[in-house]
């Protein structure tokens, strides 16, 4: 279906905008930056308890016993549950709920949580962890998805049928044989995806209450507030109305905290059994085993193109190492080959991927969900092709962009499309015609070079984790005397400012300051549901409701102020917290005056919006996985100086154009560019999520797992494109994770530029520098 | 339990917490003081660090009873009755604050480093604030924030909240 025009890209109030486009503080700033911002942990209630959680030290293990009496006999101890007290089953996917709060009968990773305590302290709740008597019977544990894939004696999931794999997805577009056929070149390499996380600065926490009345109130550090009330109902048997989920301010979450946890369900069940506040902290150590991090992903592609360079097909083979458990894991695999059919148009494509179950710590979404790895094998197939076809990386790109108002060959909408422009802001600011394949070795000795690479992403999902027919994101707006209009919104706030976002689209809407706009966000009591922060769709969808809700509002301000003066509607402008009379300026009043009386006339003011995706996707099973409403476009060129002595990439320069249709806030929008390049760098290079042969993570600490610092990350030079999308709000898209994914391929083509070698599994170490170097040395040599 | 005189933000402050807590905990548990946060609770991303006379520490690795007799300096201290101190505003102004949880850390860092150098180079700025682990902003808002603020420091007083 064509692109729809809801609420139009132009500004509300005639020629040009008061707050969007121009930089602005976030609604939220100056409380974080002096302290006063609530952080889940920041909270406690009267006569609280803290509660702790017991680990398995297997991998894979049957639960013959647990006995829990020397615990509760230890004085602080208030209760212990275990697997017996929460034995419902979960999971974010309907279709795939395997998880368990708390273990019943089997732990299937290092990690997994067994049994929790609830003391009057911390070091009470730990002591007694240790008084838990548990019983297992060892099993062999899988550790490598290959080896998952061949034996399952016994499954890790009893109920996969004597295998361990937990989705297999294949799809096939267009004539792959005659794709081939008709290609001049064809490449096919494998590559691999190391394990990342996403390290939130702030780690997983929750308080549960539980009042006389039977209402169960749960404070959570969540980046999905209405998928945790769900899962809480389901899981403790409660009638969803007897439950109130807040998220309080979040330290950072990149796809860390949008499955429901363990740590939820525990408090909520022992503020339940205690009558006492129950709070759980965990540990740093705990989120890395909690993860839910990216997945690892071994790749095959296979790619054809003609002398020309243009692309006849691709094909690719994908084994996804899942973790234990399946999180999101179903949606991953689709996502893994959904989301590669931009911006290149292919003619014909394949993609068959295998999602396996290993005893390791679950893996889930993270920024770029299941995009970024198949994201950097095929942009490195492509510039092998290049170098192939001798033709320039951008140029060889350039040939195969797909245009604006198309369809890509899996059947997902493309609507605006700016990747053309972010590809030529990118090759002219770095210098790529004079620079590229000419950088040879800097001053100090380090071989320099630059490397291209593209990506699309989506605009938030067109289809809603579990089937409803109800809007995907929702807002309501109530209008003070004094001046002042609070929004509700289900969004959730994780940092990336979609309050504030939320704040400047109504202040726009309505002619307002922005200081008469609050926002109460993320309380399932107080607010309409919105499906969460995932997939990049707050900007878009709650956006959308916001502008929907305001413009069912502005009318009855409109023409009471109108009526006031006696004049015709289309005179009265709301703008800079005024009413105006366009033909007659001096004529004015304040906004304030303005609602008083709209209420006066109407009754008691307020309104309500909402967004819902169109129909959209594919005509085939998992056609919709990756449809998206507008998907967003990136072009980065990432300078490498690398040593060749010690293999050592140093990263001096990123440049990166990212298409997010209008920027509501260039501001934000440069900061989640940047935060999406830095991560990039930091797992291509320093950060790898790994499991030892024992099972145990090789270094659960900020320490061991290396996240770039202000010394290690680069100059990141964040350039913004905006193709209006006709459906966005006011034009805008998704800023938060597409320019994640190319910086990786092109940091790794850079490599290629600066040394010569193909860096084809991550991360980037030394160690693989200086091996593809002697490689190099011994292919001339020989 | 033990009894401990600290002075936090210029005032003298009275409490009880066990003799094993780390100045993080009494902050956060016994005086209210939550700007102060905690990320790993073994010195690795910053996220706690104070100012113990004018020089940042980590208050996840210093015992409370370290602290005694020393001027402790939290986020909650640098904003006085005319405003925000020029960093915090200028986290705020140039979007430097995402999630905001290393914030409180890396504005302590911050501010103990234009103490001691009103005019640092970028590369200073970098080395002095590498012990605050940021994961959304890819510090180059937080570094620009740091320059701006460090320009309206070396303004007179009267300008500078203006």
């Amino acid at each position: 279906m064509a692109a729809r025009d809801i609420h139009g890209t132009a500004p509300p109030w005639g020629e040009s905008f008061s707050i969007i486009g121009k930089p602005q503080r976030k609604v939220d700033g100056l409380a974080k930056a002096t302290g006063e911002a609530r952080y889940t942990d920041d909270l406690s209630l009267p006569g609280m308890l803290h509660a702790k959680t017991l680990r398995s030290p297997h991998p894979h293990a049957r639960i013959l016993s647990i006995d829990t009496s020397a615990a509760l006999a230890l004085e602080g101890v208030v209760a212990v549950i275990t697997g017996a007290d929460l034995p419902t089953r979960y999971g974010v996917i309907p279709w795939t709920q395997d998880e368990t709060a708390l273990a019943v009968d089997r732990v299937r990773f290092i990690g997994d949580e067994v049994a929790a305590v609830a003391a009057v302290d911390e070091e009470t709740a730990n002591r007694a962890l240790d008084r838990i008597e548990v019983r297992y019977e060892v099993l062999p544990a899988y550790l490598d998805p290959e080896e998952a894939l061949e034996h399952a004696d016994p499954p890790i999931h009893e109920t996969r049928r004597g295998n361990n794999v937990s989705k297999h997805v294949e799809l096939e577009f267009g004539d792959l044989e005659a794709g081939f056929e008709g290609a001049e070149v064809v490449l096919e390499e494998d590559y691999a995806f190391h394990g990342s996380t996403h390290a939130a600065i702030e780690p997983h926490c929750a308080l549960a209450h539980y009042g006389p009345d039977g209402l169960l109130t749960l404070w959570s550090a969540t980046q999905i507030t209405h998928y945790v009330h769900r899962a809480l109902a389901h899981v403790l048997g409660l009638p969803p109305h007897r439950i109130r989920v807040v998220q309080p301010c979040l330290g950072g979450a990149f796809g860390g905290k949008s499955d429901p946890f363990s740590l939820e369900f525990c408090v909520a069940k022992l503020a339940m059994e205690t009558g006492r506040p129950v709070k759980m902290l965990w540990t740093r150590e705990e989120v890395f085993y909690a993860h839910r991090g990216r997945h690892p992903m071994r790749m095959h592609y296979r790619t054809g193109a003609t002398r020309d360079g243009r692309i006849t097909a691709v094909d690719a083979r994908i084994l996804i190492d899942g973790g234990a458990y399946s999180s999101f894991g179903l949606v991953t695999t689709y996502y893994s080959g959904q989301l590669l059919t931009g911006p290149y148009a292919f003619p014909a494509y394949r993609f068959d991927s295998t999602r396996v179950f290993t005893n390791k710590p679950p893996c889930g979404p993270k920024r770029g969900h299941g995009s970024v790895q198949p994201r950097f094998a095929f942009e490195v197939q492509l510039d092998e092709v290049a170098e192939a076809l001798g033709i320039d990386p951008i140029e060889l790109r350039r040939r195969n962009l797909l245009a604006s108002h198309s369809e890509t060959i899996n059947g997902q909408r493309i609507t605006s499309n700016g990747i053309a422009e972010c590809l030529d802001v990118v090759e002219r600011e770095s210098g790529w015609k004079e620079r590229r394949g000419r950088l040879g070795r800097d001053e100090q000795g380090l071989y320099r070079g630059l490397g291209v690479a593209c990506s699309m992403y989506i605009s938030g999902t067109n289809y809603p984790v579990y089937p409803n027919d109800m809007p995907q994101a929702g807002v309501q707006l109530k209008v003070d005397r004094s001046g002042v209009v609070t929004v509700f919104t289900g969004g959730n706030d994780i940092g990336q400012g979609s309050n504030s976002v939320v704040a400047y689209l109504v202040a726009e809407e309505l002619g307002l300051q922005l200081d008469a706009v609050r926002v109460v966000a993320a309380d399932t009591d107080l607010c309409p549901v919105d499906l969460g922060a995932y997939s990049s769709r707050v900007t878009f969808m709650v956006g959308n409701a916001a502008i929907d809700a305001c413009r069912k509002l502005r009318p009855l301000i409109v023409e009471a102020v109108a009526e006031n003066w006696e004049v015709e509607p289309r005179r009265v402008r709301l703008i800079g917290g005024q009413a105006i009379d366009l033909e007659d300026p001096q004529h004015h009043m304040p906004t304030a005056e303005a609602f008083q009386l709209a209420e006066a006339r109407c009754d008691t003011l307020g309104a309500t919006g909402s967004y819902n995706t169109p129909t959209l996707g594919g005509d085939y099973r998992g056609g919709t996985i990756g449809a998206s409403p507008a998907y967003s476009f990136t072009a980065h060129v990432v300078e490498v100086a690398v040593d060749g002595e010690t293999g050592r990439i140093q990263v001096p320069k990123v440049w990166c154009a990212h298409d997010c249709g209008r920027a509501l806030n260039p501001t934000l929008v440069r900061g989640q560019i940047e935060g999406s390049c830095y991560m990039g760098i930091g797992e291509a290079l320093l950060e790898e999520h790994r499991v030892n042969r024992f099972g145990l993570h090789a270094g659960p600490s900020l320490l061991d797992y290396r996240l770039p610092t202000s010394l290690d990350t680069p100059e990141i030079e964040a350039f913004i494109v905006e193709s209006l999308d006709p459906e966005g709000p006011y034009g805008a898209k998704e800023a938060g994770e597409g320019p994640l994914h190319s910086s990786i391929p092109a940091l790794a083509n850079a490599i290629h530029d600066a040394l010569g070698i193909r860096l084809r599994e991550l991360p980037f170490t030394p160690a693989r520098v200086l091996a593809a170097l002697r490689k190099k040395r011994e292919e001339r040599g020989s | 339990m033990r009894a401990y005189h600290l002075t936090v933000n210029g005032v003298r402050r009275r409490v009880a917490a066990p003799p094993h807590w780390t100045l993080l905990e009494v902050l956060r548990y016994e005086l209210g003081l939550t700007g102060s946060k905690q990320g790993c609770d073994k010195g690795d991303c910053g996220a706690c660090t104070v100012l113990l006379d004018g020089r940042p520490v980590l208050a996840c690795l210093t015992l409370a009873a370290c602290a005694e007799g020393k001027a402790i300096t939290t986020i909650e201290g640098l904003r006085t009755a005319e405003g925000p101190d020029p960093l915090q505003d200028a986290f705020d102004r140039t979007g430097a604050l995402q999630c905001g949880f290393c914030q409180p850390g890396m504005i302590l860092s911050a501010r103990a480093l234009l103490a001691e150098n009103p005019c640092p180079s970028r590369a200073q700025i970098r080395a002095a604030l590498a012990g605050n682990l940021c994961r959304c902003t890819g510090y180059t808002q937080i570094l620009q924030a740091v320059e701006e603020a460090q320009a309206e420091d070396s303004r007179p007083a009267t300008q500078a909240n203006s």
